[in-house]
Order: C-alpha cells, then sequence, then structure tokens
C-alpha cells in the first residue's frame, strides 16, 4: 500500500512567480471581503447620522486606519485585476505559459499604479496633501 | 449499463449535488461587479467625504441608491462564495468547518442586509 504513487503536493512544483500570483489572489480575496465589512459599518455610520459619521471618519482618520485602508485599497485593486485575468481564462485565452506570464506581471503592474491613483485621492479626499 | 438515475443523468449534478452552481455564480458576480465597483469608485472619488450632507445627498439619489444596494447585495455574494471555498479547502476539522461556513454565510447575509438597509434609509427617510 505504501508503494502506490501519491498525488503531487505543492512542494514539488519548481517555484514560479505566477503561483504566488495565484495564492495572492485568494489572499487579497480575503482581504477585501473583511475590507468590505468595514465598508459596510461606513454606511451604518452615514446612515446613522451627522454624529456616528463624524465619528466613523475620525476613527477612519488615524495613522493605523489609514494604513489599513491603503492595504485594503490594494487588495480590492489587486483582486480586481487578477480577476479580469481569471475571467479571460475561463474563455479558454491567455493560458500559454508565456501568456500567462506576461498578464501576471501587466497584473502586478496594474495593481501598484492604480493603487498609487487611489491613495492619491484618496489623501485628497481626507484633506491631506498626498 | 450505467447505474445513474436518469433524473440525475439529466441533472447532471455529480455527486456533491449541487454541479457547477457555485462555478458559475462567482462568475456571474464577477462580471457584474466590474462595471459596479468601477462606477462606485470613480463616483465616490469625486464626492466630498467629510461632509456628511453631501454624502447623504449623494448616496440618496435614485439611481445612485439603486446601483449601490445592486453592488453591495453583488459584492456580499461574491465574498461569501469565495470565502466559503477558502474555508473548505483549508479548514479540516468537520466541526471546525461546518461552523466556519455557517459563520460565513451568517455574516455575509447580514452585511448585505445592514448596507441595503442604510442606502435605503438614506435615499428614503
Amino acid at each position: 500500500m505504501n508503494q502506490r504513487p501519491l498525488s503531487p503536493h505543492l512542494g514539488v512544483y519548481k517555484f514560479m512567480y505566477t503561483m504566488s500570483l495565484s495564492i495572492l489572489h485568494r489572499m487579497t480575496g480575503c482581504v477585501a471581503a473583511v475590507g468590505f465589512l468595514l465598508f459596510v459599518w461606513w454606511l451604518m455610520a452615514l446612515a446613522s447620522g451627522p454624529v456616528a459619521y463624524a465619528t466613523a471618519m475620525h476613527a477612519l482618520s488615524s495613522p493605523l486606519a489609514k494604513l489599513l485602508l491603503v492595504g485594503f485599497t490594494f487588495s480590492f485593486v489587486y483582486h480586481f485585476c487578477n480577476g479580469i485575468r481569471h475571467l479571460v481564462w475561463d474563455t479558454g485565452r491567455g493560458l500559454e505559459r508565456a501568456q500567462a506570464r506576461r498578464s501576471g506581471a501587466a497584473v502586478v503592474v496594474a495593481a501598484l499604479v492604480l493603487t498609487a491613483i487611489a491613495v492619491w485621492f484618496g489623501c485628497a479626499a481626507f484633506g491631506l496633501a498626498p | 449499463m450505467s447505474l445513474r438515475t436518469p433524473l440525475s443523468r439529466v441533472l447532471g449534478r455529480g455527486s456533491a449535488g449541487e454541479g457547477v452552481g457555485h462555478w458559475w455564480m462567482q462568475r456571474v458576480t464577477a462580471v457584474a461587479l466590474l462595471p459596479l465597483t468601477l462606477w462606485f469608485v470613480i463616483s465616490l472619488l469625486g464626492q466630498s467625504l467629510q461632509s456628511y450632507e453631501a454624502m447623504r445627498g449623494w448616496l440618496g439619489q435614485p439611481w445612485v441608491a439603486v446601483l449601490s444596494i445592486l453592488l453591495v447585495f453583488t459584492l456580499a455574494w461574491h465574498a461569501k462564495l469565495g470565502v466559503q471555498v477558502v474555508i473548505e479547502d483549508y479548514v479540516h476539522g468537520k466541526g471546525a468547518k461546518a461552523g466556519l461556513l455557517l459563520l460565513n454565510i451568517f455574516v455575509h447575509l447580514s452585511a448585505a442586509v445592514a448596507a441595503i438597509f442604510s442606502i435605503l434609509r438614506l435615499a428614503i427617510a
């Protein structure tokens, strides 16, 4: 029985950066799901009235909250961009190794650039010089 | 000779009993979220976030409210499907898995209801 072949585990594959992009898709999805709950909390504050909204906005302007917001922003943007990549794959296109590597690199660049743009606008919305 | 019943063959759901429903809805919600999130983020960036009155006035408009409700509903659905797969793949204890899968449904359903209620209150009250 012990001589029977095992199905391959993660450790037997040669590492390629496209693997980490795939894992990152799940991780950013989970982080974005937590970010969604924060967004709902913000909506509830807005619906509760001016005092609750001011409290929420004050809490969101702390340095730690801002750091978290940047993290949520990156997670969302990455998941959005890589999600498009996955939807294209679902149509059967772009699955060749070279294509998948190229689209992976494009997603990383796009996610970083879009995060930077969103943070820039976010700083303006919070009344901060970027 | 197949042991499958004719009904089972027609339904095509396999041994898990649910077929491709999860996979398909994940894609449907993903496609819907592309324009919805893009619209919301771009519109939100044009608003003065610090002003309660401005935010309330913006979210309370009929079209903004309707699209926002579609957004939070679809987001909650998509997040529920995604987190469900992560729990199914990485949590191995039978009790822990069942508990987390239940919690996943409750949290996302509650979030969707809270968000929709908030938007309706801003739009109607």
